[in-house]
This record gives structure tokens, sequence and C-alpha cells, in this order.
């Protein structure tokens, strides 16, 4: 497998206090890994070093060569000054034919939201753009950060399955944070449990199961894993509303 | 005497004209980018590069450009590093201005038309003036255009812009440069007090209009141009200041726009 980032005892700090320390990261092509952790843990600050915005104070980062990355951060804040229509956001950077414009909107949920000015769009809405726009770059990697935070249950289920389209149809690697624990363990290949440092990191139940991640998370998380493990172990059984409803249950 | 007016005032709306192409989009940065006090800081810096040269016997567009440029490029440094950009920009600008004042107050054997620096001598602007302004609007034009839809991604998010593989401090140091020429031009036409008025009203003017960023930055230059015209007009018919004239004119536009604004919301 080809490495897209790797990154090597890399430190993160904030003026004097250090957010994170001795992390050693990578990700591949196609795979779906999630960051969890609590709040303060340095999962943005990993993101943002990893896509460039922060510099680590040590470690080595290495991007494979012409990487491109499709970023949805936490939320965008939209300057009231300045005027933008959905559709001339989705020509930033890179000038997007109208067709690809529309096609992209459509699988990200949004269809017809193109002469919408982002201010005037719901939380839920302007997630659903930016992550039309981040699939317009033909990410190689895609990197959400609590991209579902606006969104209800039912709009984060949906969103989770763009990005599980998004992978299939177009081979990327998904790299996210997010909270929705149960969510996560059903569509990661790997998880990474963040606390300063990687505290744990393997296959989703693997991860579940370690001391370091139950002292952070406690038997909340235990109960979606178990939950999680119903439907998975069922899947066969249970049609797609059964498994919306065990999801929900778990809240 | 008819012909004299005519090429005194033709020679004034052509230096107004160019100052005015490019006032537009980048004042629009200006007002997207929240560097209002920015543009005044660097404006003011301008009036001690003007002393400096003046008592160096060199050009005084140059002696501004270099203050204006070493302003912008010293705030961009300061509030990087994290520090509190409007105090940084209250200590600098003023400081500037007065530093400016006292040396100039300070230089024996030159007169200084303290009035025309502050406020503008637009009325008096000569062929090569206009070549240097139009010179300077072109270049600060043609950098925008160039850059257009980096500076734009990198002004909407420096973060989205990274991701993108766009370096927002490279497009704020381009903005900056753009910012100190425009200022070291502007000089003659409306004075080291009023640039940033000519940067940001007509910009604000054109917001409730525009649906695009482009559309905002077409609407704010054509404000610009419309607030020198109007303002030279007056200049000349009722015998004042041109540079506050403009000013003045670009201001009746920001109300009439705030108006009509009013009068679409209820």
């Amino acid at each position: 497998m080809t490495d897209l980032i790797t990154a090597t005892g890399l430190a993160i700090r904030h003026g004097r206090s250090e957010v994170l320390h001795g992390v050693n990261f990578r990700i591949s092509r196609g795979e779906i890994v999630t960051i969890v952790g609590p709040n303060g843990s340095g999962k943005s600050s990993l993101l943002k070093a990893l896509i460039g915005v922060l510099q680590p104070s040590s470690g080595t980062l290495k991007r494979a060569p012409g990487l491109r990355i499709g970023y949805v951060p936490q939320q965008l804040a939209l300057d009231p000054t300045l005027p933008m229509t959905v559709r001339r956001f989705l020509d930033l950077p890179y000038p997007t034919p109208a067709a690809a414009a529309e096609a992209a909107l459509e699988q990200a949920g949004c269809a017809g939201l193109g002469k919408r000015q982002l201010s005037d769009l719901s939380g839920g809405q302007l997630q659903r753009v930016m992550l039309a726009r981040a699939l317009l770059a033909s990410p190689d990697l895609l990197i959400l950060d609590e991209a579902t935070q606006g969104l209800d249950q039912r709009g984060a289920s949906d969103f989770y399955r763009r990005i599980e389209e998004a992978r299939r149809d177009r081979g990327c690697a998904v790299l996210m944070v997010s909270h929705d624990l149960h969510v996560v363990m059903a569509a990661s290949d790997r998880v990474i449990c963040l606390n300063g440092h990687i505290c744990c990191e393997g296959h989703p139940e693997q991860v579940a199961s370690a001391p370091e991640y139950r002292a952070l998370f406690g038997t909340g998380t235990q109960g979606a894993l178990a939950l999680y493990r119903h439907a998975h172990d069922h899947d066969h059984d249970h049609d797609h509303d059964d498994h919306d409803h065990s999801h929900e249950a778990a809240e | 005497m008819s012909l004299l007016l005519d090429s005194l005032f033709l020679r004034a709306a052509l230096a107004g004209l160019g100052v005015a192409l490019a006032a537009g989009p980048l004042g629009s940065f200006v007002v997207w980018r929240r560097m209002a006090y920015f543009g005044d800081a660097t404006a003011h810096a301008a009036i001690l590069g003007v002393a400096i040269a003046i008592a160096l016997e060199v050009s005084v567009f140059a002696g501004a450009l270099v203050a204006a440029t070493a302003m912008a490029l010293g705030v961009s440094t300061l509030t990087a590093r994290g520090r509190s950009t409007d105090t940084v920009l209250g200590v600098l600008s003023h400081s500037a201005l007065a530093l400016g004042m006292v040396v100039i107050s300070l230089m024996t054997g030159v007169r200084v038309d303290v009035q025309a620096l502050l406020f503008g001598e637009i009325l008096i602007v000569q062929a090569p003036d206009l070549a240097l302004i139009w010179g300077g609007a072109l270049a600060v034009l043609a950098l925008l255009w160039s850059r257009w839809t980096r500076l734009l991604t990198a002004t909407l998010s420096p973060e989205l812009a990274q991701a993108s593989g766009i370096t927002p401090r490279v497009e704020q140091l381009f903005l900056t440069l753009a910012l100190a020429v425009t200022v070291a031009v502007a000089i003659k036409v409306v004075g080291v007090l009023l640039i940033g008025a000519l940067l940001v009203i007509p910009a604000a003017s054109a917001r409730p209009f525009a649906a695009t960023p482009e559309q905002m930055a077409l609407g704010a230059t054509l404000g610009a141009v419309g607030a020198v015209l109007i303002g030279l007009a007056a200049s000349f018919q009722f015998d004042i200041l041109a540079g506050p004239a403009v000013v003045c004119a670009a201001a009746a536009m920001f109300v009439l726009s705030a108006l009509v604004q009013a009068v679409r919301a209820a």
C-alpha cells in the first residue's frame, strides 16, 4: 500500500503548551481512519498539521508528491462582507464545469443550492456544500474535522453514506475526527485514540477493548460498541430501517 | 482659459480614474479581510517616507512606496505572531503620522505643503505624475488579476486554501505590496488621510448589490470612478478641496446604498 501521509515523532505547540507529542501517523490509499479523543486532545491540531496549516515544533511530515487533499473544516467563519454563491464557492480554487458542479452537489446531497449565498445556508447545508467542494478537487485524501457537528442523526448517517460512496467511487482515503462513536466504529478501517499522544490505535474492535480507550470514554461507548457488534453480526437478518433504529437507540 | 481649465480637469480626472481602478478591487479585499486600519497605518507611514524623501532630495513617490511597504510588512509580521492587531495598528499608525509631521516641521529651508500631503493635490498633477499613477494602478490590477482565485480562496478561509496547496502567507504578502503601491500613487489624489476612505467606502457601498466577489469588485470600481468624477466636478464648481470632495461623494453613495438596502429589507 502507498502511504499518502507519513508523520514521525510529530509534536505541536500552541505558544508554551504542547498539545501533541510523539505522534507517529500514516494513512494509505483508500483507507478510512478515524481519530477519537476528548476535547483538547489535539485532534484538530493533528489534522491542521497534516494539511500544513500548523507547523510541527518537531518531527517529520512527508506527503506523497502531488497529493490532493479535500478538506472539510469543523466550521467556516464566513465574513458577511464577502458575497459568495454556492456555485462560485465550488470554483475555488479549481474552476469547475457546470455539469461537474451539479453532480458534486447532487452527490453531497444538496442539489439545487447553486444560486444561494453561503451565508444563507443552514449549518447542515453548509457542511454538505463544503463536502461537495472537497470532492470536486478529486482528492486522494478527504479530511473531515467533526464534519457532522451541525447535523441531526439522520443527516449525519446520510453524510457518512456520501463519504462511503466517495471512497467507493473515487478510491480516496478518508481521515476524520468524529464524536459519533457508534458510526465511527461501524465505518472505520482503523481508529486512532488521541489524548496529547496516541493512546492506542488499530481495528475498531481492538481499540474499543483497549484499557486506555475505556479510561477515556467509559461505559457509554461500550454500549454503543455492543450495539455495533449486534448490528454488524446480524446485518444480513436486518433491513435498513432496523439498522438505523438500533443506532438511534444508542444515543 | 476654458482650454486650460479643460486640460486641468482632464489631468485631474485621469489621475483620479487611475487610482479608482486599483482602489475598487483592492478595496474589496481590504473590506473582506478587515484591513481598513491596516490600510490607514500603511498610508500614515507614507507621510514619514515623503518627509525623508524631501530631506534627502530623492523621489517623493519612492520615499512613500518604501515607507508604506516597510509599514505593511512590519504590521504583517507583528500580527502574524499573534499580537492584538487592533492595538498594534493603533500604535504604529498614529506614531508614523506624528513622526512624519515632526520630521516635516524640523526641515528648514524646504516648505512642504502639509495640506496637500494630508488631503491630496489632484489639481496640480503633471504628466509624469500621471504616468506614475497609471503605471502603479495597472501593476496592482495585473497582480490582482493574475492571482485572483488564490487571493480569494486565502481570504475566504486560510485553512481551505492551505489544504488546496495555496500558502495564505504568500497571498497576504502580495496584497500587502499591492496596498503599498496603491498608497504611494494615491497620495497625490486624495492625500494620506483619505486613502483608506477611497479603498473602503466604494467597496462597502457595492456590497448589498453583489452576489459574487467579482460583482462586488466591479461595483466598487464603478463606485470609485463615479466618486472621483463627481467629487472633481464639485471641486471645480464650488472651489472646494478635491480629495475631500471625492471622499464626500463616495460617502454619499454609501448612504444611498444603505438606504436602498434598508428599503429592500423592509
